[in-house]
């Protein structure tokens, strides 16, 4: 009753990290997924009601509750059974891989069959359940059982007269559940207004689970939902759930919220011009990328080329075809000169092609997890993503679409998505209108012009990242996908022929400059040349002059020296003066 | 268990001097067990005439037998024999409905 309490105080709604808060005592039930979204498992000592329509899974999930906890917890169960007999049951759920003979040998599991038989039955007077009690009590205490399941105790009400007795003695045997301190299943068959034929939610209210087995456009998904769990957070969402060869796997999507990390890691997208595109870099790591086009404009060997780049870093890629068979997708790609073979060979790629109507929404969502988780990929394709807009199902293809984005993102996984866009329709709208949780948005158009059809690719966004604005051309080529500018002139963009003849005419162009330039280079040439000529001819008369100048200054300088000293001889000879004379007196 | 019928029963002859045979399951001393044990020992007395084995299984003293002969509700009378198999639920106050149940009349 304490622990009923708990329920009042308000619930942290964050689902995020466990607090260390006093928690309801939880058995795990080991079913992948089911733990997670009930935060450890169903309630001890507490019934916990699955119910559900025919056919939904409610007797496995049970089953393997019991199963699970016997072989992984070490906490036996007892499964009383009321609709199949313990043979039956023992056969239906080896396909599972549960072996209850060796379980039920071992001591780990008792079944119990109880079978009520209306016509051999007359009621006079009271009578209650106590003979039920007892064999459950026997039964829990034979294999000291910790978990018990009752499946579908709703029989009795076709078996017994008198469904008032029934009621209250329902009511007494999940109070004793509780005082055993058993966790406990209790199925219930889905009634017309209520959850159980019997309305036997008003009794078992701890935990109720609800499995639904739903048909949409003939395909099938099975869906799982907590409906309530006193005491405990839970997921309240609806989730798929799997039955295949491991039993149960339940798939918590959107439980996870948006709490995933952001790389910062740059991969390339396989064509180098597009990286260039791309900030130079590439797509982030871990982001989603949306590949729209109408038909035949490139989209899948675009990706192609994403899963061989990934592939050939080492990285492991996912390929989901949903149009194609893999080896029509290899035989096409090796066209364009992209090998992908090698990579499946060598285990880097898988590819699986599966038509979307092949099954519901949830199952192919349910088989994408499981293969993610195996095979472990950085890189995931899909393509095409609108072949699964069936007939009115969008709401239901977008919700399915973003789980995925999200389980990808949190698995750190580079999704790749190409959508097929219909003509007629603005190319900037998906009909899965998912753009939403895009990050890298990547368009391919048709551009029309001069009779011609071209591919041209542009990017519409790139979450943080800068990114060029600019129309490229795009060509198939036989060595993979090439991007090419296209010219923007008056009347728009320029691709294909008109491209190449503005291409030529540019071409000449510059034929024509280049030509003018060379002549220039050798006017200037001549003309230095012609002036160098000169130069060296003014050179050559300036030395002559030189040369003849300073044969002139030389004869001047001589001239000037015989005349000072003639005269001087004449001085002394003439004895003209007293000074030289006296010199040459004392002198001599 | 035990006893054998001393002569092969005549079903629905009502007049027909068959060995009954009767267990009755029930709960320890609970009230319905008490007056489910007495209502029953009444009408063998009056309607069998010393012409049936009736044995009292208490499931709190042999819990294991409950799961055999498929015991749920309690008290429960089960006629073994003669055929067919008839389970008699509740504290037998009804008596028109016991013998109805036993094939000692037929339903009114």
């Amino acid at each position: 009753m304490a622990q009923v309490k708990t329920k009042s105080q308000p619930t942290a709604r964050a689902k995020s990290k466990p607090k260390p808060r006093p928690q309801l005592p939880k058995a795990p039930t080991g079913i992948q997924g089911l733990d997670e979204i009930t935060g450890g498992g169903l309630p001890r000592g507490r019934p916990t009601l699955v119910c559900g329509g025919v056919g939904c899974g409610k007797t496995l999930l049970a089953m393997e509750f019991l199963v699970r906890g016997a072989t992984e917890f070490n906490e036996p169960g007892v499964f009383m059974a009321f609709e199949e007999s313990t043979q039956d049951l023992t056969q239906n759920v080896a396909s599972l891989g549960f072996d209850l003979k060796d379980l039920v040998a071992r001591k780990k599991i008792a079944l119990d069959f109880v079978y009520i038989e209306r016509g051999e039955i007359e009621e006079s007077g009271e009578y209650d359940l106590e003979g039920l009690f007892i064999r459950l009590g026997a039964a829990i205490d034979a294999i000291g059982a910790r978990r018990v399941v009752l499946d579908t105790i709703e029989s009795l009400f076709a078996g017994l007269p008198n469904p008032l007795i029934l009621r209250a003695e329902l009511r007494r045997l999940f109070r004793w559940l509780k005082d055993k301190g058993v966790a406990a299943i209790i199925t219930g068959e889905r009634g017309d207004r209520t959850l159980t034929r019997q309305g036997l939610e008003e009794y078992v209210s701890d935990c109720v689970i609800v499995l639904d087995h739903r048909v949409s456009e003939q395909t099938s998904s099975r869906r799982l939902r907590v409906v309530k769990y006193r005491g405990s957070t839970h997921g309240a969402n609806e989730y798929p759930f799997l039955i295949d060869a491991d039993g149960i796997s339940v798939l918590p999507i959107t439980s996870l919220g948006l709490e995933h990390v952001a790389s910062n890691e740059r991969i390339s997208s396989g064509v180098a011009r597009l990286d260039a595109m791309l900030g130079g870099k590439g797509y982030f790591r871990g982001s989603s990328v949306l590949i729209s086009g109408t038909a035949g404009t490139g989209k899948s060997s675009l990706a192609a080329h994403f899963a061989d780049a990934t592939c050939r870093r080492g990285g492991r890629a996912l390929f989901f075809s949903f149009e194609e068979s893999p080896d029509q997708i290899m035989r096409n790609m090796r066209s364009i000169g992209i090998d992908l073979q090698q990579w499946v060979q060598q285990g880097l790629l898988q590819i699986h092609s599966h038509r979307p109507s092949s099954a519901g929404l949830e199952t192919h969502l349910a088989m994408k997890h499981k293969l993610i988780d195996a095979f472990k990929p950085q890189v995931v394709i899909l393509d095409p993503l609108n072949s699964y807009a069936i007939g009115d199902n969008q709401i239901e293809v977008k919700a399915m679409l973003i789980r995925l984005v999200d389980f990808l993102k949190t698995k750190q996984i580079t999704g790749l998505f190409t959508n097929l866009a219909q003509s007629g329709n603005p190319l900037e709208q998906t009909e899965l209108a998912i753009s939403s949780v895009i990050d890298t948005w990547l368009l391919l158009r048709d551009i029309e012009i001069g009779g011609e059809r071209n591919r041209g690719l542009y990017i519409l966004k790139s979450r943080g990242m800068a990114h060029s604005n600019q129309i490229r051309e795009f060509l198939l080529t036989d060595h993979g996908v090439e991007l090419r500018d296209v010219y923007v002139g008056p009347e728009g963009v320029l691709t294909g022929s008109a491209r190449l003849t503005q291409e030529a005419e540019n071409e000449a162009a510059m034929l024509i400059r280049n030509q003018e330039v060379e002549l220039r280079r050798i006017e200037l040439e001549r003309k230095r040349t012609t002036l160098e000529a000169q130069i060296a001819m003014l050179r050559a008369e300036f030395a002559v002059q030189e040369v003849a100048s300073s044969k002139i200054i030389g004869q001047e300088k001589a001239e000037k020296a015989q005349l000072a000293q003639g005269r001087e001889e004449m001085g002394i000879s003439r004895k003209a003066d007293a000074k030289p004379n006296k010199r040459k007196r004392e002198s001599k | 268990m035990k006893a054998k019928p001393t002569r092969p029963a005549q079903q629905g002859d009502k007049q027909a001097p068959a060995h009954y045979i009767l267990k009755l399951y029930v709960a320890g001393q609970s009230p319905k067990s008490i007056s489910a044990i007495a209502n029953i020992r009444k009408i063998c007395e009056e309607e069998l005439h010393r012409q049936y084995d009736l044995e009292v299984i208490d499931l709190y003293q042999q819990p294991n037998l409950a799961q055999g002969d498929q015991i749920v509700a309690l008290p429960t009378l089960i006629k073994k024999l003669p055929p067919p198999l008839r389970r008699i639920i509740g504290d037998l106050s009804d008596t028109a409905r016991v013998l109805v149940g036993l094939d000692i009349k037929k339903k009114a």
